[in-house]
């Protein structure tokens, strides 16, 4: 779970959940407490999303935008 | 030449990681370490310009870079010189960047990183050259980069004997001698113990065979890991904020969230007041726990696993790589969900 998604790429990341920003991967800091936190959560979600799915290179789940 | 300079907000003197988040600007003249670049490219190559972008928003906002070059040209710039960016990732991403932006632009462009900085394939086939590893070796690093910056200048092209690394584009001249001579020349080299020679250096990419994946996260154990920086507060260990030769463990046992005050990130290459103020922001301890609670992950890992990924080297990285996943098939770990900054 990332920000700088070109360089999990390059890397060979195989699984990549892209994140909000690089000092907070798990973090949306302007969304407030509780829509953060549910933005987290549906991180997450897609993170289990991405473990079960089969990939064969670098994958990015970014699923439907958040807002 | 006509040169403008490319710089972070830290080197461009606005600021520290209370700055990153700045937006890309424009200034006459050399600022900062420019000034000894301007004293080394002398009267003939005048840095007209600095441009600069704080390293989080360069990193987020990749369209700065087209932005700032044609303001650049705008300037009267010529030359493009970027860094040095040394081991800062995302400042190489930036310089990277730059110079790629600018060479689409037809604006020639060189910039200077360490070899192990992963902006490097940002400038695709722009000129890069090596640099130290951190500030400390800038005086070597500008010399190098002045000496192949007046080398660019006079239209001559860059070599490994410059210091050039990255991708080269292949462009097809004229050889001195004959292939036959050259082979024999590279073979002589090889039995003479140098590993290294060619002519055609290859680009390194990690060939990652991904996992199989797990067939139910309702059934798998499954671990946190991070390289945040995400130590208990005060930092026990005393992991590295920088250049980081170690990784930490620590128990997450009958914990159902990572409590600010409790946790806090040492990471040294961005500002950690967010993580500090809620660390689940670094390690989503929070929700992992709820989800492990409605059973949508089979059991959560009883520790995990942290280092600072900053200037760390890819060898060190490597090694933390290989003793990670030793100790998570040893505990039966199916799946791991990696935070990186």
């Amino acid at each position: 779970m990332c920000n700088l998604v070109s360089i999990a790429r390059r890397v060979g990341a195989p699984r990549i959940v892209p994140t909000r920003g690089i000092p907070y991967p798990t973090g949306a800091p302007e969304l407030g407490p509780e829509a953060e936190r549910a933005w987290r959560r549906e991180l997450l979600e897609r993170a289990l999303h991405a473990l079960s799915t089969p990939v064969t290179e670098p994958t990015v789940f970014d699923g439907d935008p958040v807002q | 030449m006509r040169i403008a300079h490319y710089l972070n907000q830290f080197f461009a003197g606005v600021g520290g990681e209370d700055a990153a988040g700045a937006g890309p600007d424009l200034r006459e003249g050399a600022v900062g370490p420019g000034k000894r670049l301007a004293a080394l490219m002398g009267d003939e190559h005048p840095i007209v310009a600095t441009a600069f972008c704080g390293d989080d928003h360069a990193s987020g906002h990749p369209e700065f870079a087209a932005a700032l070059v044609e303001e650049m040209r705008e300037m009267g710039a010529e030359l493009l010189i970027a860094g040095p960016a040394f081991t800062s990732g995302r400042y190489g991403l930036a310089c990277g960047r730059i110079v790629s932006a600018a060479a689409q632009a037809g604006l020639p462009a060189l910039a200077a990183m360490h070899p192990d900085n992963p902006g490097l394939a940002e400038a695709g086939g722009t000129p890069v050259v090596a640099s130290g590893a951190t500030a400390r070796e800038m005086r070597p690093s500008l010399e190098r980069l002045a000496a192949a910056a007046r080398k660019l200048a006079a239209g001559e092209e860059l070599t490994t004997e410059d210091g050039r690394i990255g991708l080269v584009p292949r462009t097809n001249r004229l050889a001195k001698r004959s292939a036959a001579q050259r082979a024999a020349a590279l073979v002589l080299e090889r039995l003479g113990g140098d590993r290294e020679a060619t002519e055609i250096p290859l680009p390194s990419f990690d060939q990652v065979t991904p996992a199989a994946p797990v067939a139910d996260p309702a059934d798998a154990l499954v671990a946190l890991l991070t390289e945040g920086g995400f130590v208990p507060a005060g930092n026990p260990d005393r992991l590295e904020s920088a250049r980081a030769t170690k990784w930490v463990r620590h128990s997450l046992e009958g914990l159902d969230s990572v409590q600010a005050g409790e946790f806090e990130s040492v990471h040294g290459g961005f500002s950690t007041q967010w993580a500090n103020a809620d660390p689940n922001r670094i390690l989503p301890l929070d929700v992992a726990r709820e989800l492990e609670r409605e059973g949508a992950i089979g059991g959560l890992h009883s520790e995990y696993f942290a280092t600072t990924g900053n200037g760390t080297t890819v060898a060190d990285a490597r090694r933390f790589g290989v003793e990670w996943a030793a100790e998570l098939h040893q505990a039966h770990i199916q799946a791991v969900i990696l935070t990186a900054t």
